[in-house]
């Protein structure tokens, strides 16, 4: 019988526990906070967008080290990518976890959606019995999660006061060490090159999911002659604008958001649109476009290549941390128009294109 | 990196009334962009147009001395709310929106 439960506890506990610790409110897991190697590539795998949904903690109460009734409670969210960094900065020291049930998604966005909300916290210390597992009434949230979380009201209905800790879980040592107390640094963001870079396959995934889409579009302009799709035709002709729509949404994805702030103006769109404008010039350089002297494809590609640029370049506001949504709006209300006239008109010059070509005027 | 990145100006809906204001200093806690300070016993706005309406401290200050027309900050959410008049949100859930990394 014995070694039959104890088979079981070993089957049912994650893989980055050590061992559990007794409370008043039962068995605790308590962690390693040592990062193993499937924890560094779940980092990886989660930061390329991919199997994000699967990627869990059961939300509840953790141990790390050997806490006491007096150990400080840490809340974050059941996304493994932050309760990982959470438990590897808490190394050394002896706290309470309390992971809230976020549906697997980050504070940040979490909070936006009201899922690291002040009711979840509520009955998540209700769940877990927190009260009687420790003495004092302190409660030490991430930064982001004042968003979604209204302290007073948590103070009110559980008796538990919240200090917003630093923005980010690597500050945490030295927040602790300074007597809970926040410099700028700690309470601000900052969104620095390798920040935007780790995010860029995010921008760079969806778009191109659509290139396919935009490629068979152009092929088929080009290969399409009176007497049905000419494979030779579509490929000479459509491979520049291949590489123009590919260095557009390179530029739009990647190249904007790695470089945003050495790109003049604040509106992302005209950042996208002329990252944009100086890729298609690049490529029309290096390919020595336009091959017969044709301008109207020329015009087309100038016209429609940096715009589609800046639209991709504006999604990237998804992914920032400092434009509102006053400013987004203000960008689309001008954006949009523009997107939708500048690509009606390539398409009726392309028309036009197909038209004389064929000699039909 | 130094300063930190600024967005359009004069957009954002964030307005405080400083009559109101207790001097609890959760504002300057919570605020992500460093947009309030305390100035003698008082929140003071020192860079407005860094706020970027993530809303907390609006639904931290106790005292009502904030508003803030919260929401994100994010095309495609607000594209999709546009086209189905619905509220603006990220859908993390979903594999198509790179909102919330
Ligand atoms: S949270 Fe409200 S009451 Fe407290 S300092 Fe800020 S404005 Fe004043
Ligand atoms: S809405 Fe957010 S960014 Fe703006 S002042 Fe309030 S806390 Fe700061």
């Amino acid at each position: 019988m014995q070694m039959q439960t104890l088979q079981f506890v070993k089957k049912a506990a994650p893989p980055w526990t050590a061992g559990t610790i007794n409370t008043p409110a039962g068995s605790v897991f308590r962690l390693s906070s040592d990062w193993s190697r499937p924890d560094y590539w779940g980092m990886i795998k989660s930061r390329s967008g991919a199997f994000r949904m699967n990627y869990a903690v059961a939300p509840g109460l953790y141990a790390v080290g050997d806490p006491t009734k007096d150990s400080d409670v840490f809340v974050t969210a059941n996304y493994k990518l932050t309760f990982d960094m959470l438990r590897r900065e808490l190394k050394g020291m002896h706290a309470w976890i309390l992971v809230l049930d976020t549906k697997s998604i980050n504070v940040w966005c979490a909070a936006g959606k009201g899922t690291f909300g002040t009711d979840e916290l509520v009955n998540r210390i209700a769940a877990t019995k927190l009260e009687t597992v420790v003495g004092h009434r302190r409660l030490i949230l991430p930064q982001l999660g004042a968003v979604g979380v209204n302290a007073a009201e948590v103070q009110k209905r559980t008796g538990f006061r919240i200090s917003f800790g630093p923005v980010q879980a690597k500050d945490i040592p030295a927040y602790v060490r300074a007597g809970y107390k926040k410099t700028i640094e700690m309470r601000t963001i900052r969104f620095s090159m390798l920040d935007r870079l780790v995010l860029t396959p995010m921008e760079l995934n969806p778009a191109m999911k659509k290139f396919p889409w935009l490629a068979a579009g152009i092929l088929l302009f080009f290969g399409l002659e009176p007497q049905g799709v000419l494979f030779k035709q579509a490929w000479f002709g459509g491979l520049p604008y291949l590489v123009l729509g590919l260095a557009s949404v390179l530029g739009g994805a990647f190249v904007t958001p790695a470089l945003l702030p050495f790109i003049p103006f604040r509106s992302f769109a005209i950042k996208g649109w002329l990252v944009g404008l100086l890729a298609v010039f690049a490529v029309h350089q290096l390919l020595h476009l336009p091959a017969q002297g044709d301008t109207m494809a020329m015009i087309v590609s100038y016209l429609f290549f940096p715009v589609m640029s800046s639209y991709i370049a504006l999604q990237f506001t998804g992914s920032t941390t400092f434009t509102g949504m006053s400013g987004v709006r203000k960008e689309l209300k001008i954006g949009i128009p523009v997107y939708i006239g500048a690509s009606v008109i390539s398409l009726l010059l392309l028309i036009a294109l197909k038209i004389k070509e064929w000699g039909l005027l | 990196m130094g300063a930190p990145v600024k967005y359009l100006a004069n957009v954002t809906t964030l307005t405080y009334a400083a009559d109101k204001c207790a001097g609890c200093g959760r504002c300057v806690e919570v605020c992500p962009q460093g947009v309030f300070e305390m100035r003698d016993k008082r929140a003071a706005i020192i860079v407005r147009d860094l706020c970027m309406e993530c809303g907390a401290c609006a639904r931290n200050c106790e005292f009502g001395a904030i508003s803030v027309n919260a929401g994100v900050g994010c095309a495609a959410a607000l594209i999709n709310s546009m086209l189905t008049g619905g509220e603006p949100s990220c859908d993390c859930g979903g594999s198509g929106s790179s909102c919330c990394g």
